[in-house]
């Protein structure tokens, strides 16, 4: 009978637990404090026990692994590393900082950074617009094909002059204006997040409903031009359109941006270019959610309000100025230089 | 890694073709588990009834107040405006947070993380709940408004098809990613809160004064099965340990003295076990299991 390993009282795996455990039960409930609440939670102090807490703890889970067969023990280290690993080395701002940097820095830079794409995604719309507005007005009947019914309402080339002329200047039910400027408001932004969503199958349907985005609104044009009332309908559409419009093409931009990146993505593995190209194109939509937002509330209220075509377009134009700045105005050569 | 570590991994791991490495910048692999399928629907199926539960609360809420005050309107708008914003939000809210987990995720013990073990930005966690949109909702709503208006049932059928590819995306890859994932840059892991229990050693070591195992009988068995006695050991039902304890007296032909209690043996048998283990572990030797003769 070789006695030799069992006349040792002690395990050195089970030493070795009974030495550090304190150091885990430190990490694990300063850990549990600071994600309960934030970081605010812990006290400087705290604040600087932590990593050191989780260092020793890692060196441990090395240790562990090399000299200890106790699973539980293990298994525990590991789940514990790894929470304290994503606390330390994870995102540190908080809500308000970000949302800051988020409109002061990140959404412009990234507007920017697409700028090729933007272009593109205009193009598509200007496209496809006038080409349903000449056949619009080569024949009215084309009318039907772009636009779908429970869209045009009433306001169709069998409509008379005078109740189009009235239904831009109509103020409507003034009760239900902020509903209809919040149902405006979702509904567009679901659009918007699907022709994002969309560029992921290779651009092809964000193209297919920018395209048909800007049908729409070359049949309605072409309706209303053959009627003599371009201008008036300018005013209706632009108060809002600059902004709403301005939306859809950055969303459609940031969906092309993915759809171009998986096609062709460059030196990078396509997973990667992907990933760096999504982070862009998702700060731009996030923005172009806040530019709906505006879009609805112009046209919800500002629409139904304001019934002079000058102050109409007054607005559209300071919109488009104040966008323009924003986005284009400051850095714009640092960024392309 | 050498053959002795990742033999360590294999405890913990149930399955270790999920099992990514992330190595920290002290230079240890944490060997992160991926969350498997299941987790990630059963997480999403959570939150979704969270979300509909919020909707409903909300709903109530506003019809009361609506009622009562007359200001209806702004009920509505409140309404409309709230909806979206958890429908859209909500997995970003809760993802932005430290735990970058949403309610499900958390009961689950998964959470997001980047891929390039890098931290965890916003937009990434915005990038891939937008996706969602087009993976979930879209069809979702797609089959509703087609299935109430009774129109195609080729359309109903496309949307299923649709929805049914992305909600089987993730199988069809190596990293479980679903689209928004491959967009973000991310990937779901596991992060669940552990305890930690007493070591059976503990009480172990009290009975080794009154067992002494021979070099032969300690050699039966590898690390494999002193994982397996590990687990019967923490659950500690009378029955198993009965059948475990004659299983491993058999094995290394010993017989049963008179007053001897199965669970004080086995106690007593993991220990010795263990530290004859643990100390070839130190000369470099991990026994796999008991089929490994070295």
């Amino acid at each position: 009978m070789t006695g030799e390993e069992t006349e040792t009282i002690r395990l050195r795996s089970r030493k070795f637990r009974v030495e550090r455990e304190a150091d885990w039960q430190k990490l694990e409930t300063l850990l549990d404090r600071a994600l309960s609440r934030s970081a605010k939670a812990l006290d400087s102090s705290e604040l600087l026990e932590l990593p050191r807490a989780y260092r020793s703890t890692l060196s441990a889970l090395s240790v562990a692994r090399e000299t200890s067969l106790d699973k539980d023990l293990i298994g525990y280290l590991e789940s514990l590393c790894t929470r304290a690993y994503f606390f330390i080395y994870g995102t540190r701002s908080t809500f308000q900082e970000r949302v800051a940097q988020f409109f002061t820095r990140d959404w412009p830079r990234a507007v920017r950074s697409i700028w090729r794409e933007t272009a593109m995604s205009a193009f598509i719309t200007v496209i496809s617009m006038f080409a349903a507005f000449m056949l619009t007005q080569s024949d009215p009947d084309w009318f039907y094909s772009f636009m779908p019914a429970d869209l045009a309402g009433d306001r169709t080339p069998a409509a008379s002059t005078e109740s189009l002329r009235s239904g831009l200047y109509d103020s409507g039910d003034d009760t239900g204006l902020s509903v209809f400027a919040a149902s405006l408001f979702t509904h567009n932004a679901r659009i918007a997040i699907f022709a994002f969503a969309l560029g992921f199958a290779f651009c092809v349907p964000t193209v297919l409903l920018l395209a048909y985005n800007g049908c729409v609104l070359g049949a309605f044009i072409a309706l209303y031009a053959e009627r003599g009332l371009g201008f008036e309908l300018g005013g209706w559409l632009l108060i809002h359109g600059v902004t709403e419009l301005f939306a859809i093409i950055l969303a459609g931009a940031a969906g092309l941006k993915i759809g171009w990146t998986v096609i062709s993505p460059g030196e990078a593995t396509r997973l990667t270019a992907a990933a760096e190209a999504g982070k862009s194109a998702s700060m731009v939509l996030a923005g172009v959610v806040v530019m709906l937002a505006i879009a609805g509330l112009l046209e919800g209220f500002g629409r139904q309000l304001i019934t002079q075509d000058f102050i109409r377009y007054l607005i559209a134009a300071a919109s488009a100025f104040v966008w323009g700045v924003y986005f284009y105005g400051r850095n714009f050569q640092v960024s392309v230089r | 890694m050498s053959d002795a570590s990742i033999g360590a991994s294999q405890a913990f791991a149930e399955r270790p073709k999920l099992q990514r490495k992330l190595v920290t910048p002290e230079g240890i692999d944490l060997r992160l588990q991926l969350a498997d399928a299941s987790e990630r629907a059963s997480a999403f199926c959570l939150d979704v009834f969270f979300i509909v539960l919020a909707l409903f609360a909300a709903t109530l809420l506003l019809a009361l107040v609506g009622v009562s005050t007359s200001t209806s309107e702004a009920a509505t708008v409140l309404w409309l405006i709230s909806f979206f914003l958890l429908r859209v939000f909500y997995f970003t809210f809760f993802e932005v947070g430290p735990r970058a987990a949403t309610p499900g995720k958390r009961m689950l013990g998964i959470r997001v993380a980047p891929r390039n073990g890098g931290r965890l930005t916003a937009e990434a966690i915005f990038a891939r709940n937008a996706m969602r949109e087009l993976e979930v909702f879209v069809p979702l709503t797609f089959i509703a408004s087609n299935a109430a208006d009774s129109i195609d049932g080729w359309i109903i059928f496309a949307g299923f098809v649709w929805g049914g590819i992305f909600a089987f995306f993730p199988l069809f890859n190596r990293d479980r990613l679903r689209p928004g994932d491959i967009i973000a840059g991310t990937w779901v892991v596991k992060a669940p809160k552990k305890e930690l229990q007493a070591d059976i050693a503990h009480s172990g070591e009290k009975e080794l004064s009154a067992y002494v195992f021979t070099k032969q009988e300690l050699d039966a068995y590898g690390v494999h099965e002193l994982h397996l006695l590990e687990d019967v050991l923490r659950q500690r039902e009378a029955e198993v340990m009965a059948l475990v304890a004659e299983r491993i007296r058999n094995k290394i032909k010993r017989s049963v003295s008179d007053d001897e209690e199965d669970p004080r043996f086995l106690d007593a048998y993991y220990t010795a076990l263990r530290q004859r283990l643990e100390t070839r572990l130190l000369y470099g030797i991990r026994r796999r299991d008991k089929t490994d003769l070295r």
